[in-house]
């Protein structure tokens, strides 16, 4: 599973219904290592539900879905893969989801400690790494709330990467930050990109989609409706749909 | 009786060493009751949102039938009831105790359910992002900040439960209002002795009001 042209994210005929509503509909994608997947849609098309389906924060109903080499059942009965798969899978939410009670170093070395079972030392090390790597090692005694959008984010996403993980989910990492904080979360990411982490990007900042993906997928009601690398998609998009969910998003 | 009443003071302030004796048996009552209180509200609050149903309907079912009755006759039920069944005599300590435990455990049960239920479901999902297990998002993210959530709720049951542990005067344990009667018994000052039992307990719950703010300060303090 460490064959770098295995696909570290297979999904087959994956289905997924929240009550009467069908979110995922048959979707069928392969993720290689290495490689930067850009997911756009409109809101409520079902793509944060994707992302979300690859660590098991959602369950699916129907299909195959392996993931770093471990198999997700439906229904979310597979407790243990789901764990060894979120160990070795990082996400990155909106709302960012630090922990208010513990110190930004805190929030980093807890998972490292608890689930890797590092000493104290060695987590703090690589914490302070990764806060100088996103730029603020100078807030690592503070408390979470003190800091800016733009910083917590980038709190969050050294919090994901202490666990040195071969995947990165993130979901809409820059919506709730205020236009000014935007470049610094992706300027992170991009660097993050260019090391050679395989992430898969749901965002709206299709700037930020054209620059760092190596593929585009485009998500309607639940349907991949077109996928490839971002000068195709965003230039020569060949669905209708895809064109004028693009000259909506693009043209403001 | 005549009507040109008098307010004895020197019998008002007199009657005070005659109802300190009482003040230990009234803090070792509640505050006993609420530490076997605290565990048991703990563990049934934590039944009660269990997704397994089995094991959240014995917690209903402890909840309505502890939060549904009144304290008064759970404790002579515990006093008067329970040796015919055990067949051997529970001092009235113990029943006073135990009266406390079982019902303060009953609405801290909520109290637990409540803070639980209060958190964001984001910080769960980064929690389990992170590879930590059910328990271990519960015991480091979730219940950290749950429990500080809670602690209003907790200070304002802990001041009702040293105020029911008054009603323990009628299975005769020693505490404040007890020794009030006791003491009027000789001396036919209601209305002093009564007034000076009620500044008692207002002490009393007024000194833990005052350490509650400084703990939900402390605990803002470090959000």
């Amino acid at each position: 599973m460490n064959d770098s042209t295995q696909p570290i994210v297979t999904m087959q005929k994956l289905n997924k219904h929240f009550g009467s509503l069908h979110v995922l509909k048959d979707i069928n994608l392969e993720i290689v290592p290495g490689e930067v997947v850009v997911v756009i849609g409109a809101s409520g098309s079902g793509k944060s539900t994707l992302i979300r389906c690859i660590n098991g924060l959602e369950e699916f109903q129907s299909g195959n879905l392996t993931v770093d080499g471990h198999d997700l059942m439906p229904f979310g009965k597979s407790t243990k893969a789901l764990q060894k798969i979120r160990t070795e899978v990082g996400m990155v939410f909106q709302q960012f989801n630090l922990f208010p009670h513990l110190s930004v170093l805190d929030n980093i070395t807890l998972a490292p400690m608890k689930v890797r079972g590092w000493n104290r030392e060695d987590a703090e090390e690589t914490a302070m790494r990764l806060l100088e790597r996103v730029g603020i090692a100078d807030q690592a005694k503070k408390s979470p709330t003190q800091l800016s959008g733009g910083q917590q984010q980038r709190v969050a996403l050294a919090r994901a990467l202490a666990m040195e993980p071969r995947l990165m989910l993130f979901d809409e990492p820059t919506s709730a930050l205020d236009p000014e904080m935007i470049g610094e979360v992706l300027d992170a990411m991009r660097e993050l990109a260019k090391e050679g982490m395989t992430m898969v990007i749901v965002t709206h900042e299709m700037g930020f989609a054209r620059e760092v993906a190596d593929r585009v997928i485009y998500i309607h009601q639940g349907e991949i409706t077109e996928q490839g690398p971002p000068q195709q998609l965003f230039d020569k998009p060949q669905h209708e749909r895809t064109q004028s969910f693009l000259a909506r998003v693009l043209k403001h | 009786m005549d009507s040109t009443f008098q307010f004895d003071w020197g019998a008002a302030f007199g009657s005070i060493p005659h109802l300190l004796p009482g003040i230990p048996w009234t803090l070792l009552i509640s505050f006993g009751g609420l530490a076997f209180g605290f565990f048991i509200g703990i563990f049934f609050g934590l039944l009660r949102i269990s997704p397994i149903r089995w094991l959240r309907w014995p917690a209903i079912l402890y909840i309505e039938v502890f939060r549904g009755t009144p304290i008064l006759v759970q404790v002579l039920f515990i006093f008067y009831g329970l040796p015919q069944l055990l067949g051997s005599p529970i001092n009235a300590l113990t029943a006073g105790i135990a009266a406390i435990a079982v019902n303060s455990g009953a609405y801290i049960s909520e109290i637990v359910r409540g803070g639980v239920q209060s958190m964001e479901r984001g910080q769960r999902e980064a929690s389990l992002s992170l590879g930590l297990s059910r328990t271990q998002a519960f015991r480091y993210v979730i219940w950290p900040q749950a429990f500080r959530r809670m602690i209003p709720s907790l200070g304002n049951q802990g001041i009702i439960s040293i105020k029911d542990t008054s009603l323990f005067s009628v299975i005769g344990v020693g505490e404040l209002v007890r020794q009030g009667q006791i003491y009027i018994a000789t001396t036919f000052t209601a209305m002093e002795v009564y007034l000076m039992v009620a500044m008692l307990y207002l002490i009393i719950t007024w000194s833990l009001s005052i350490l509650l703010r400084q703990l939900e300060r402390r605990g803002l303090a470090g959000q």
